[in-house]
């Protein structure tokens, strides 16, 4: 079988296993890691000293370590300690704690960066702290870090081929497992290669509109 | 029996003591300006009232509810005098992202879990009344300046306070549209609302206020009949501040000449003087 018909005949497997697979462990991940994020932000923000604490160790945790080490423990160690999970849901897990890791660096920073006026303002009309961060202090922080998100949000789209090693089913290991029978694995993983670049592009494109779209808001 | 009444309220800045000891009584339906020079702690003062700023020690009181600043107030209690007070502030701080009727509404419903409903027809009323209903659904970039602080001022008026209070609401804007918000003020005015505020408008001061307040150093230092006070200062503090604001250009060892007695401007002086580096080409 020469290249090309084999590049042929896997692009609609390769585009399923992306959808399938790839795309949602990337949504889930990063809707899940957004969530822990906030979390970790407030967390380092907080006036509570050991609160604060616990949000360092987090991020410094996270950062310290390679997120293939991060993936593996989750995936071997788990079990070990009596919980049993599919690779995929153990895959969501090891990627929203990462992202969780980074961008709560990303809003803590984009928080600090709602002039303090917003805060005082909240307070004068009567808002409490929880009403004040969702309705003023966090959909501001969040169009300041639209940019760096983006980046944390493509940046996982190709971390997720690291879910191929623990047999997660994604673009990377569908190409793998395409590749093996024929032996041409030069061209299986460059039209993997392609399929994440098309991803990335579209995603990047999705990125301007938004941020075109929210800018006229932010006010630093 | 005062709308507002402040007992030795002491505020430290690290060893920067900004407020020394304040007393204070505002009467109901009454305007009270406080005046005073750069970091005398006028603005302090003002934010000591809401609890935006927690003093070390003293008490505020506003329309019987009280906060003993010495004993820890609670949360609750803050809240609780807060919400007897709308705040305008120097830089507006509307919240960008929301509409001029959407930040209007957010304190009452929000903050004092009013209806929608509700909130929206008094929101609306409001705007109205800083002659802003026309641009209910403008985002805050999409305004000028005064009109920014006239919702400002709606935002304050939708709490229902008791006490409306005024940071140095026209200090940034440009001279042509003061008018606009002074105006506004004006009327609140003479609806009764009261009113403190931070200002270095001293002609509104002397036309709009019932007593002004001179401060220096964290302290009062005068305080009484706007006339007699911003006019007719008896202190020598008093004095030289209002000579410098009122004539910027004045000589700073000459006495003071009351703007009664005559115009601080009589002649009018050259825009540019002749002297050297004003010149065409001047920065070749």
């Amino acid at each position: 079988m020469n290249h090309w018909q084999l590049a042929v005949d896997s692009f609609w497997p390769l585009v399923w296993a992306s959808v399938a697979g790839t795309i949602p462990l990337t949504l889930l991940s990063f809707a899940f890691g957004l969530v822990l994020a906030v979390l970790v932000a407030l967390a380092r923000l907080s006036s509570l000293k050991p609160v604060a604490l616990i949000g360092q160790f987090y991020v410094s945790v996270i950062r310290g370590t390679p997120l293939l080490v991060q993936l593996f423990i989750i995936f071997y160690a788990l079990p070990f300690m009596g919980v049993l999970l599919d690779p995929y849901p153990s895959a969501v897990i090891a990627f929203s704690v990462n992202v969780g890791g980074y961008a709560g660096e990303t809003i803590r920073g984009a928080i600090l960066a709602v002039p303090k006026g917003q805060w005082e303002a909240a307070a004068a009309v009567t808002l409490d702290y929880w009403r004040t961060l969702r309705r003023v202090i966090l959909p501001q922080a969040f169009r300041i870090a639209i940019p760096p998100l983006s980046n944390t949000f493509i940046g996982l789209v190709k971390d997720t081929s690291l879910a191929s090693i623990v047999m997660v089913t994604e673009l990377l290991r569908r190409s793998q497992i395409i590749a093996t029978p024929t032996y041409d694995f030069l061209t299986m993983y460059t039209e993997a290669a392609l399929i994440y670049w098309l991803i990335c592009t579209v995603l990047s494109f999705a990125q301007k509109r938004v941020e075109v779209r929210l800018s006229k808001y932010v006010t630093v | 029996m005062a709308l507002l009444e402040i007992r030795e309220l002491h505020k430290s800045f690290g060893d920067n003591q900004v407020l020394r000891g304040i007393q204070l009584d505002v009467p109901a339906g009454s305007v009270t300006v406080i005046v005073g020079p750069s970091g005398c702690g006028k603005t302090t003062l003002l934010r000591c009232v809401n609890g935006l700023e927690k003093p070390e020690s003293g008490r505020v009181t506003i329309d019987s509810t009280s906060v003993d600043w010495v004993s820890k107030p609670s949360k609750q209690e803050i809240h609780e005098l807060r919400a007897k007070t709308g705040f305008v502030f120097q830089a507006h701080h509307l919240f960008p992202h929301r509409t001029a009727l959407e930040n209007v509404i957010e304190g009452p419903i929000y903050g004092q879990g009013k209806s929608r409903e509700w909130a929206v027809g008094y929101g609306m009323e409001l705007l109205e009344q800083v002659g802003l209903a026309d641009r209910a659904g403008a985002f805050p970039h999409e305004l000028s300046g005064g009109q920014q602080q006239r919702v400002g001022i709606a935002r304050a008026l939708a709490l229902q306070p008791k006490l409306l209070l005024f940071d140095e609401p026209t200090s940034a804007l440009d001279p042509e549209i003061v008018g606009d918000v002074l105006q506004v003020m004006r009327n609140l005015a003479r609806q009764g609302w009261t009113m403190v505020v931070v200002t270095h408008e001293i002609h509104f001061a002397t036309q709009v206020a019932n007593q002004a307040v001179f401060m220096d150093q964290g302290q009062i230092v005068e305080q009484g009949d706007p006339q007699q006070v911003l006019l007719n200062p008896k202190q020598p503090r008093t004095q030289e501040f209002l000579r410098r604001v009122l004539d910027p250009l004045a000589d700073s060892d000459a006495p003071f000449v009351s703007p009664t007695e005559t115009s601080a401007v009589d002649a009018p002086a050259p825009l540019i003087s002749s002297g050297e580096g004003h010149g065409v080409g001047g920065h070749a």
